[in-house]
């Protein structure tokens, strides 16, 4: 049985593209991976420190935007430090419209209430770096400003200061801050990370060396629910929920006809 | 000969040697020569940045003057590049200028939608190859169906035995179930393999067995 590529493009489309017009607001449950990151941040005051590493670039910024967006404006509510980093020259770019946007809603003060730290050249050395001396990997933010100037570094300078490290990824960088903070050091670390990457994470989690993780937009809409903000991510679900349904009726309507074509031979 | 084989051996021999014994000495000399490892990779990281940006420019100043196939592509990446080099030092980076706004109404855009075609990719492929062949073709089959309709709000409601039988796991349950288990214990086992591969060609590469990393002919 042969379906016209075209076709099943414009099918895939229509199940992406109706859905922002016709939502269905169904509702979306957490699951414990990410109720994990939730409470850990929940239980945090406003003395504690999270660092956000936007590690990705605009390919997957569509799945994992979103999640930046909810931790960032949770961390925000909460009145916890958070200190922007990225490992991805691309990554700052990307979130700093969201931090700008966040910021104003929540009446934050850049230097003050969090930090942007931008990207350096480095990788997993700057990560190294980071947990011995913060402010000599970032001697300044990305705007420019001295980071021992700024009144939120003030006492924080390495890896006793941070209590959670979260990795949002799109490939395999979460696994540097496992390797070179966590295990070493023992800062809390908890990742982000697009959906196909999720599945590779399991085996960290159930060891508890993250822990927790935002697996995809799913992943992200979870987290929206239970901070009470439904934005990006939630109205991203919506397309998601049809564009599988159309998927699986595909691979159904293909085995339909593996199966029917294969007895019809057999038969002959 | 000298230059190209036996010094970069020699370096990688020695600093994989010191680097390894550095680990598991918890004396201050120790840490201090880690923390200049720390800061000359940084250093020498950046000046490989540097190469790649003449690279870049190089190689499409060549496939210009040549006039390889699609050589007005790279009149284009060359001129938009420096374009935005231009606007990044007269304007800065920040949101509202020039620079940030072709970031994030071209670079970006362009990003996704490649990134975006692979949806399309996907459903034509699961349409045209996603087929129960063998057992184990319709065990994955039926595994990938359940962990795609774990993984969106539609699967409760399309959980009807739920209705009949309250207390039965709905396919968010089974989808995370099966990432939980079967799949965390076939990753764990792919996980130690790796490992396993990755400290032997670690060994190979200080004992200047694997020489891959010099380039071609070695």
């Amino acid at each position: 049985m042969k379906i016209d590529r075209r076709v099943i493009y414009l099918i895939i489309a229509l199940a992406m593209i109706l859905p922002f017009f016709f939502p269905m607001g169904l509702p979306i449950p957490a699951t414990k991976e990410v109720k994990s990151v939730y409470n850990y941040i929940e239980g945090l005051t406003s003395n504690d420190v999270v660092i956000i590493s936007a590690d990705f670039d605009p390919s997957v910024s569509p799945e994992l935007l979103p999640m930046f967006d909810a931790m960032f404006r949770h961390c925000l509510r909460k009145g916890v430090k958070v200190l922007v980093t990225s490992q991805m020259v691309q990554g700052p770019g990307l979130v700093e419209p969201i931090i700008h946007e966040a910021a104003k809603e929540y009446r934050k003060t850049n230097g003050v209430d969090y930090a942007f730290l931008g990207w350096q050249y480095g990788y997993s050395l700057v990560v190294i770096n980071m947990m011995e001396n913060l402010k000599q990997t970032y001697p300044t933010d990305y705007y420019g400003t001295r980071t021992d100037e700024l009144p939120i570094l003030r006492r924080v300078n390495n890896y006793e200061d941070y209590d959670l490290i979260t990795s949002i990824t799109g490939s395999s960088t979460y696994m540097m801050w496992l390797m070179y903070a966590h295990e070493p050091y023992n800062v809390p670390v908890a990742c982000g990370v697009t959906a196909v990457s999720a599945a590779d994470v399991y085996p960290y989690i159930q060891s508890g060396q993250f822990i927790g993780m935002l697996g995809g937009l799913k992943g992200a809409a979870e987290y929206e629910t239970l901070i009470g903000e439904k934005r990006m991510a939630t109205m991203g679900m919506e397309a998601q929920n049809w564009a599988h349904i159309a998927i699986i009726l595909f691979i159904i309507i293909g085995n339909i006809g593996y199966i029917a074509i294969g007895r019809k031979k057999r038969g002959a | 000969m000298l230059w190209k084989k036996q010094i970069p051996l020699a370096i990688t021999f020695i600093m994989g040697v010191i680097l390894g014994i550095q680990y598991f000495v918890p004396h201050r000399i120790s840490d201090n020569l880690f923390n200049t490892y720390v800061d000359w990779g940084i250093v020498i990281g950046i000046f490989g940045g540097i190469l790649a940006f003449i690279s870049f420019y190089r190689v499409h100043y060549m496939r210009i003057k040549k006039k390889a196939p699609a050589w007005p592509y790279s009149v284009v990446a060359i001129g938009v590049s420096l374009v935005m080099i231009l606007f990044g030092f007269i304007q800065g980076k920040e949101t509202g200028t020039v620079f940030s706004n072709m970031y994030f109404y071209v670079l970006v855009s362009i990003e996704g939608t490649m990134f975006s075609l692979l949806a399309f990719y996907i459903s034509s492929a699961a349409y045209r190859a996603f087929r129960a062949r063998s057992v184990q073709a319709t065990a994955l089959l039926i595994a990938a169906v359940i962990v795609m309709l774990g993984r969106i709000p539609l699967g409760e409601p399309l959980s009807v035995w739920k209705l009949i039988w309250p207390a039965a796991p709905s396919f968010a349950d089974i989808a995370n179930w099966i990432l939980n288990v079967p799949n965390m214990a076939a990753k764990r086992a792919m996980l130690l393999g790796i490992g396993l591969g990755m400290m032997m060609l670690s060994l190979k590469i200080i004992l200047g067995i694997e020489r891959s990393y010099m380039g071609s002919g070695d």
